[in-house]
């Protein structure tokens, strides 16, 4: 049960979102620049650098979530996201995000980890400082929506089914407009005179 | 040496948020919310805990600029020096001492926050937006503490310099940009070629 009265039926991050849609908000706005926007590194990418950090912080409604978008983006390759998270070195997936995802690790375990060597590798196999910019950001906001959903011991049911379904759907439309769907509207239209 | 070309002269998360203004802009808004709007919970007091979360993660910058405004709010250095070495015999509310029990758990991992830690807070009068928002400022710290840390951005050691941010910081919140910084050389490179290639996509 969660810590504190969340919106019943909403999953994860979703039902905190619900509790408190002020916060909610930019949250979304940073997951939607971060994850969907366009960027030299695909949408695919970054959400395997997602549910990598994700997947080290132990948080299962993120890595879950976040794993079958990823998927969802790599034409529903679920051995793909699988293998990332086991072992990203031996994974199908380029020389560059494998340079990331280590200093995405390094990240998750704390910001002053992340060396001169790691980056410079990065920059050697063809990352763009934008890039490193934007990996070490994703994996720093990992640490805060895991920490978020874990926290507030949100409901996380164990139903692959249905993060499967939800990745299909998210990946497409992005965050800002999946969270529209259980955010209330804007407080303009919450002024309306009942 | 910051990790990446970041403009140079600013300090801390400023030279992160210069670099990339598209993700400055939803992380200035969350900490204005978090930290500045109305709450229950005191500007000093939500200060605190994010001063307590980020000297947790030994980020210099965060904790010295955040350690700043909390001063700046309460009128006091000391208490959050005491906060920040044993915040448990520092002179605070009962309340904020369960709700920072419940940000220092956060800041291990979300799962070590038990039923007990809320349970106290609430007993202590805690109301359930106050628990909510401790969660979310111990978990945006746990983000803005690594992108400081993580780009290696330049941290001086000058307590003036925090002084006049947390002066800053406290009155006018984080919502507003110090000043418009142009568009780095490298970002406008990638954005257009991004926009290239969309271009070509929705055709």
């Amino acid at each position: 049960m969660p810590h504190i009265s969340l919106p019943e039926g909403l999953t994860g991050i979703r039902g905190a979102m619900a509790f408190r849609p002020e916060t909610a908000r930019p949250l979304n706005a940073l997951a939607e620049v971060l994850l969907h926007a366009p960027n030299t590194l695909s949408a695919g990418e970054r959400e395997l650098i997602a549910t990598y950090v994700s997947y080290l912080n132990d948080c299962y409604y993120c890595q879950t979530c976040h794993g079958y978008i990823a998927a969802a983006l790599h034409d529903g390759d679920e051995e793909l996201v699988r293998r990332v998270k086991a072992d990203f070195q031996h994974a199908d997936i380029s020389e560059k995000l494998k340079a990331l995802l280590v200093i995405a690790g390094k990240v998750q375990k704390g910001g002053k980890q992340v060396t001169a060597d790691d980056v410079d590798f990065a920059h050697t196999v063809g990352a763009t400082d934008l890039e490193i910019h934007d990996t070490v950001l994703i994996a720093a906001a990992f640490c805060m929506y895991n920490r978020y959903v874990d926290g507030l011991d949100t409901w996380q049911p164990h139903a692959e089914a249905l993060y499967r379904e939800r990745g299909k759907h998210v990946a497409k439309v992005g965050y800002i407009s999946a969270s529209n769907e259980y955010l209330p509207p804007k407080p303009a239209a919450e002024l309306i005179v009942k | 040496m910051p990790h990446i070309a970041l403009p140079e002269g600013l300090a801390g998360i400023t030279a992160g948020f210069a670099f990339r203004p598209e993700t400055a802009k939803p992380m200035r808004e969350l900490a204005h919310i978090l930290l500045h709007e109305a709450n229950s919970l005191t500007p000093g007091e939500r200060e605190l805990i994010a001063t307590y979360v980020s000297s947790q993660n030994d980020c210099y910058f965060c904790q010295t600029s955040h350690g700043a405004a909390a001063a700046c709010h309460l009128g006091s250095s000391e208490i959050v020096k005491q906060v920040k070495t044993d915040f448990e015999s520092a002179p605070v509310s009962p309340k904020l001492k369960a709700l920072l029990a419940i940000a220092g758990k956060v800041q291990q991992s979300g799962k070590n926050v038990t039923s007990t830690d809320i349970d106290r807070a609430r007993r202590l009068g805690a109301t359930e937006m106050e628990i909510h928002d401790t969660v979310l400022i111990a978990a945006a710290f746990c983000m803005f503490n690594r992108y400081v840390d993580g780009l290696g951005t330049w941290q001086p050691r000058d307590e003036t310099m925090y002084a006049q941010m947390g002066k800053h910081l406290a009155e006018e919140g984080y919502r507003k940009r110090p000043a418009e910084q142009p568009e780095p050389e490298y970002y406008r490179t990638a954005r257009e070629a991004a926009d290239k290639e969309l271009a070509v996509e929705t055709k």
